[in-house]
C-alpha cells in the first residue's frame, strides 16, 4: 500500500485523471484542423461546426469515460463484447434497414445504430485476448484460430456491403497477429493466398458497383463525368493547390461546389487546395505524431494484452488516413472512409475515441498493472 | 506443462518492440508514398491542375454587339435597334410558382399556350435561371406589370434589342432584313470561321442590304469572363472586354423619293431605280408589292409566309433587281449608239418606212406599229418617234454579234455589280447563247427582233438604269451602289464611286446623237413620252418601251380569269435629266400595264418632280440648242 501510495504521489494530475497529454494535444489539434477545414468545404455553415462541435463534445467524453476502465476489465469483456457484436452484425443481415444502397444498420426504436462500428474495437479486442492467453510468439493453430474471428466479422460487414469498414476491421485484427509475432514464413502464404483469392473476388464476391469503382479507379478518365467524376475533381483540387495552397476559403473546387462530399470522405482534396502541400505534409506530421505516441503507448504497456491492443488500434488508425488520402488522391479506389477526426461525421468519431480512450487507459494505468 | 505456460515477459517485450519497429517503418514508408504522390500532383503537376480548376471554374461568355444602324442619304433612320421586352420567371425566387403563373395569366391576360410552353420550358431550365412566359410584352402589359411588380417577387421584365424597320414595306427589297440565325446559317458561318464572332448574336441579315453589308453592320463580339459554380450559376465577373458596335450605314437613297416610287406603284406590279448617274448611287429602288420586313425579324407565322409565298403577286421578289423583262424599245438609244460608231448609219443617213420591213428572199414581213410607216426617218426620229422599221434595219446590217459584244459592254446579260444578293442577269443573246441554251441555230428574223428589245432580250430595270447610266455618262460606268458609305463620329466616310471599264467610242459625238435623241422623245413634236413629261419645269429625256409578253412569271399556273390580264403589255421606261448635265436616270416596268408611253412614263415623271421640286436653277426650254443659247445669253 505504502509503495502505492508513493507511486500515486509520483503521478501527474493528467495521469490521475487517466489522460495521456501529447495524445490529447495531437487529437485536439486535429480536431481543430477539422473543424477550420469543415467550415471552408461547408459553405461557411456555422450549424454545421456547432453540430460537428456537438459530435466531438460527445465523442471526447466516451474518450475520457472509456479511459477510466482498467485494461483488465477490457480483457475480460472481449468475449462478451465480441459476441454481442456478431449476433447483431447477423441482426442486421436478416432483420438491417437499407440506406444508401447497403444493408448496414439496426433500427433500436428509438435510434438507428450500426453494429459494425462496435467490431472496430471489439475485433482487435477479442484477437489480443485470444493471442495473449498464449505465449508469444503465437503458433500457427491459434494465429488459424485468430484468422476466423477476423474473418467472421470482416466477411459479415463485407456483405452488407461496407468494404472501407470491412478492410479497417480485418486490418485491425491483422495487426494483432503481426505484433503478436506471427511468423514471416506465415505472413508470406497468407500474401501469396491473398493473391490468389484476388481473381476469386473478382468474379464471385464483388458486386458490380465495387468492380465499377475499381476500374474507375484504374482510369478516371475514361468516365470524368460519371464515375471518374469525384476523383477527377479531387485531383484537380489537389493539384491546384499547388505547393501553398489557394487559401483559407480561397479554393475554388470546393467553394464553388465542383468538389462532392466536400466536408466528409473528400475533405482531405478541400484541405490540400486551399493549404497546398505544405499544409499537407504538416498534416501528415500530426497523424505520425499520434501513429507515434500510439506506439512508444504499446511498447511501454507490461502487458501484451495491452501492447497488442494499443498497437492494433494506433495502427488501424493509421490505415483509415492512408486509405482516406490514398483515394482522394487517387492511388487508392474510392472506398467510403472518412479522414479520422477531420472528416464531418457521428459514429465514426466516438468509435475512434473510444479506442483513444483505450490507449489513454492502457498509457496511465500501466503501472498498477507492473504485477500480475 | 507450467513451464510452458510461465510467460516470458521480456521476450515478449522484444518481439513486440522488433515487431513495432517493423510496423513504424512501414508506416513510414507509406507516408513517403502519400507524400510524394501529393508532391507530383501539386508540385510537378500543379500547373496542369491549375489550369483545369481554372477550366471548370472560369466560363468565358460572348457578349453580342450592338447592329450598326442604316440610314438614308439625308440622316434619316431606316433600320433601328428597338428594346423588345419580355416577362421572365426565376424559378428560385418564387415561393408558389402555379399561384404566380395564375395571377400573373389574369393580370395580363396570358394565353394557354403561353402557359403550357412556360411549364415545359422552365422544367428544363436550372433553377436560378429566367425563364420567359411572354415573349413580347405589348406597352400595356408593361406598364400594368409594373404597377404590380412588388407583389411578384422572382418575375422580371427583361429586354433584349432587336431590328426594327419604321417604313417597313417601303424598303424591304432595298433594306432586306434581319432574322434568326438558323442552322445553315451557323454552316455558313462556321465554314467561314466567324462562329466565335456570331456565339451571342440571335439575329444576322437575310435579305438586302442587312445581308450585303452583314460584315459592317454586324460588329465584333466582346466577352464576359465569369466565375460560375458547378452548377454554371454566376459567381462573379472577373473580366470585361465590351462587344464593339456594327458600323452604321448611310446609303444612297433618299427614303421621301423612295416612299413616292412607292405610291407611284400602288396597286402595279412595277418596279423603278432611280440612279445618281455623277456616282452610281441607288437613290430610288422600289419593287411593287412588297411586304413588311418587321414580320420575319419576329419569325414569321406559317402562315403569313405561305401567303407571301404563293401569291400570285409575288411579293418576295425584287423585281427591280430580279426581275427580267424583255427591255423592248427601250434598248434603242443602245443600239443607236452602236450602229454610228460602226458606221451602220450616219447622224444623217435615212431610210423610207413603208411600215413593213421585208428581206430579199425572206418571206416574212415585220410590222411597224402604225401600219402605214413613218416615212423618211433618220436616227433621231427613229428615237423620237421609236421607229421599229429603222432598228429592224439597223439590227440587220450590224448582225447579232457586233450587237452581242457592244450590248454586254453597257452591261445587259451581267450582274451590275449592286450591294445586293437579290439579283439577276437577265439575257444578253448571242449565237453561242442560243446553240448553249436552246440547241438551235441563230436566226436571221432574232437579229431582226433584237432591234427593237425583243426577241430572248431580257433585262433588269436596273440593268436598264445602270446602261443608260452609262450612256448619259458617254461610257463611264460606275457600279451601282446602294451603300454611301459608313457613318463614324467624324461624319460619313464616302466611298469613291466604284468605276467599271469604260466605253470608248471612236467618236465622242455620237453620244451627243442619241442623248439629244432622247431628248426630243420629250421635248419633240412627235416625242412617244411628251405628254408624259407635258408642262414639267426641267428638261428630261427618255425613251418608251412597250414588251408583248405573257407576264413576268411564265411558270405560273393558267387561271382564266387572271389570263387576259397577264397577256398584256409591259410598260417600260428609261429617262434622264436634266438632258443637259443629268443627274439622274430612271428605268421603270410596269407588268401587264400597256404603253410605256402611257403606263411607265408618267411614274418617272412623278419621281422626276419629286427630285428636281425644289430646284429653280433648271431652265426650261424645248431643244438642248436652244438651251445652250440661252445659257450663253445670260
Amino acid at each position: 500500500m505504502q509503495r502505492t501510495k508513493i507511486t500515486t504521489d509520483k503521478r501527474s494530475f493528467l495521469e490521475r485523471i487517466h489522460i495521456d497529454g501529447p495524445l490529447l494535444v495531437g487529437l485536439l489539434v486535429l480536431m481543430a484542423v477539422g473543424l477550420v477545414t469543415i467550415y471552408s468545404a461547408g459553405g461557411q455553415d456555422i450549424d454545421l461546426i456547432h453540430r460537428q462541435l456537438v459530435r466531438l463534445g460527445v465523442a471526447v467524453t466516451v474518450m475520457f469515460a472509456i479511459a477510466q476502465v482498467p485494461v483488465l476489465a477490457f480483457k475480460r469483456i472481449s468475449p462478451y463484447f465480441y459476441v454481442i457484436g456478431i449476433l447483431m452484425l447477423l441482426g442486421v443481415l436478416f432483420f438491417g434497414v437499407m440506406g444508401g444502397g447497403a444493408k448496414r444498420w439496426l433500427d433500436l426504436g428509438l435510434f438507428r445504430f450500426q453494429p459494425s462500428e462496435i467490431m472496430k474495437l471489439a475485433v482487435p479486442m477479442m484477437v489480443a485476448g485470444f493471442i495473449s492467453q498464449h505465449n508469444l510468439p503465437p503458433k500457427t493453430q491459434h494465429i488459424f484460430i485468430g484468422f476466423i474471428l477476423v474473418a467472421v466479422p470482416t466477411l459479415l460487414i463485407a456483405k452488407q456491403p461496407d468494404l472501407g469498414t470491412s478492410l479497417l476491421i480485418a486490418s485491425s485484427g491483422l495487426f494483432v497477429l503481426f505484433l503478436a509475432g506471427m511468423r514471416w514464413k506465415l505472413i508470406m502464404m497468407i500474401g501469396l493466398l491473398g493473391s490468389a483469392f484476388t481473381p476469386i473476388m473478382w468474379f464471385f464476391l464483388m458486386k458490380e458497383y465495387q468492380k465499377q469503382r475499381v476500374l474507375t479507379f484504374l482510369n478516371p478518365e475514361s468516365d470524368p463525368l460519371g464515375s471518374g467524376y469525384h476523383i477527377i475533381q479531387s485531383k484537380i483540387a489537389i493539384g491546384s493547390g499547388g505547393l501553398e495552397g489557394k487559401g483559407w476559403l480561397q479554393g475554388t473546387q470546393s467553394q464553388l461546389e465542383f468538389l462532392p462530399e466536400r466536408h466528409t470522405d473528400f475533405i482531405f482534396a478541400v484541405f490540400s487546395e486551399e493549404f497546398g502541400l505544405l499544409g499537407v505534409v504538416t498534416l501528415l506530421a500530426i497523424y505520425a505524431f499520434i501513429v507515434m505516441r500510439g506506439i512508444i503507448i504499446a511498447m511501454r504497456a507490461q502487458e501484451a494484452y495491452a501492447k497488442l491492443l494499443a498497437g492494433s488500434i494506433t495502427l488501424t488508425f493509421f490505415v483509415y488516413v492512408f486509405v482516406n488520402m490514398g483515394m482522394v488522391s487517387g492511388i487508392l479506389p474510392v472506398v467510403g472512409v472518412p479522414l479520422p477526426l477531420v472528416s464531418y461525421g457521428g459514429t465514426s468519431m466516438v468509435t475512434l475515441l473510444a479506442g483513444f480512450g483505450m490507449l489513454m487507459s492502457i498509457s496511465t494505468q500501466k503501472r498498477l498493472l507492473s504485477r500480475e | 506443462m507450467k513451464r510452458v505456460a510461465i510467460k516470458d515477459h521480456t521476450a515478449e517485450a522484444n518481439l513486440f518492440a522488433r515487431r513495432s519497429v517493423i510496423a513504424l517503418a512501414i508506416v513510414s514508408v507509406m507516408m513517403m508514398m502519400l507524400i510524394s504522390n501529393l508532391y507530383y500532383l501539386q508540385v510537378k503537376r500543379h500547373e496542369d491542375y491549375q489550369t483545369r480548376s481554372n477550366g471548370n471554374r472560369i466560363k468565358v461568355l460572348p457578349v453580342a454587339p450592338n447592329r450598326g444602324l442604316i440610314y438614308d442619304r439625308n440622316g434619316v433612320l431606316l433600320a433601328e435597334n428597338k428594346p423588345v421586352f419580355s416577362l421572365q420567371i426565376t424559378l428560385e425566387e418564387v415561393d408558389e410558382l402555379d399561384a404566380t403563373v395564375a395571377e400573373l395569366a389574369e393580370l395580363l391576360d396570358i394565353s394557354q399556350e403561353q402557359i403550357d410552353d412556360f411549364y415545359r420550358d422552365i422544367k428544363r431550365q436550372r433553377r436560378f435561371k429566367p425563364v420567359a412566359i411572354i415573349n413580347r410584352l405589348n406597352p400595356i402589359q408593361v406598364a400594368i406589370f409594373s404597377a404590380n411588380q412588388h407583389r411578384f417577387d422572382g418575375v422580371r421584365i427583361d429586354a433584349r434589342l432587336t431590328r426594327h424597320y419604321p417604313y417597313g414595306e417601303a424598303l424591304t427589297h432595298v433594306l432586306g432584313y434581319v432574322a434568326r440565325i438558323n442552322k445553315k446559317d451557323l454552316q455558313k458561318l462556321s465554314v467561314d470561321g466567324l462562329e466565335a464572332n456570331y456565339a451571342a448574336t440571335h439575329d444576322m441579315g437575310k435579305q438586302g442590304v442587312e445581308k450585303y453589308h452583314e460584315s459592317t453592320l454586324h460588329g465584333t463580339v466582346g466577352y464576359q469572363e465569369v466565375e460560375v459554380n458547378s452548377q454554371g450559376r454566376i459567381i462573379r465577373t472577373l473580366d470585361f472586354q465590351p462587344p464593339v458596335p456594327g458600323q452604321d450605314i448611310v446609303l444612297n437613297l433618299d427614303i421621301n423619293m423612295q416612299l413616292e416610287a412607292q405610291k407611284a406603284l400602288e396597286g402595279k406590279r412595277a418596279s423603278v431605280v432611280v440612279i445618281d448617274t455623277n456616282t452610281g448611287g441607288i437613290l430610288t429602288l422600289y419593287s411593287n408589292p412588297s411586304y413588311d420586313p418587321n414580320l420575319f425579324v419576329h419569325g414569321i407565322s406559317s402562315k403569313n409566309y405561305r401567303e407571301l409565298l404563293q401569291s400570285p403577286d409575288r411579293p418576295l421578289i425584287n423585281r427591280a433587281t430580279q426581275g427580267q423583262y424583255p427591255p423592248a424599245s427601250t434598248v434603242k438609244p443602245f443600239l443607236a449608239v452602236l450602229g454610228l460608231e460602226e458606221g451602220v448609219i450616219t447622224p444623217e443617213s435615212r431610210v423610207f418606212d413603208n411600215g413593213k420591213y421585208k428581206l430579199k428572199n425572206v418571206n416574212h414581213v415585220w410590222r411597224e406599229m402604225t401600219p402605214w410607216g413613218h416615212g423618211w426617218t433618220d436616227v433621231k426620229k427613229a428615237i423620237e418617234v421609236s421607229c421599229n422599221f429603222f432598228f429592224y434595219d439597223l439590227a440587220y446590217r450590224t448582225g447579232i454579234d457586233r450587237i452581242s459584244d457592244s450590248m454586254s459592254e453597257f452591261g445587259f446579260g451581267d450582274y451590275t455589280g449592286i450591294d445586293l444578293y437579290e439579283e439577276s442577269d437577265g439575257i444578253m443573246p448571242s449565237r453561242g447563247w442560243k446553240r448553249a441554251y436552246k440547241n438551235q441555230p441563230w436566226y436571221i428574223g432574232d437579229t431582226i427582233l433584237i432591234g427593237i428589245g425583243q426577241s430572248y432580250w431580257t433585262a433588269t430595270p436596273l440593268q436598264l438604269a445602270h446602261a443608260l447610266s452609262t450612256l448619259v455618262n458617254k461610257g463611264t460606268r460606275y457600279i451601282p451602289q446602294i451603300r454611301q458609305g459608313n457613318m463614324t463620329a467624324e461624319g460619313i466616310m464616302q466611298e469613291p464611286p466604284k468605276e467599271l471599264r469604260p466605253i470608248v467610242v471612236k467618236n465622242e459625238q455620237n453620244w451627243d446623237v442619241v442623248l439629244e435623241s432622247m431628248h426630243a422623245v420629250i421635248h419633240g413634236e412627235q416625242g412617244t413620252a411628251r405628254r408624259a413629261f407635258k408642262d414639267a419645269h426641267y428638261n428630261a429625256a427618255g425613251k418608251t418601251g412597250t414588251a408583248q409578253v405573257v407576264g413576268y412569271a411564265q411558270d405560273e399556273e393558267f387561271d382564266a380569269d387572271k389570263v387576259t390580264d397577264r397577256n398584256r403589255d409591259n410598260a417600260m421606261y428609261i429617262g434622264f435629266a436634266p438632258s443637259k448635265n443629268p443627274e439622274i436616270a430612271i428605268a421603270v416596268a410596269v407588268e401587264n400595264a400597256g404603253g410605256g408611253s402611257s403606263a411607265a412614263a408618267p411614274v418617272a415623271r412623278q419621281l422626276m418632280d419629286y427630285y428636281f421640286k425644289d430646284r429653280k436653277d433648271l431652265v426650261k426650254t424645248d431643244t438642248p440648242e436652244q438651251e445652250e443659247q440661252e445659257e450663253q445669253l445670260n
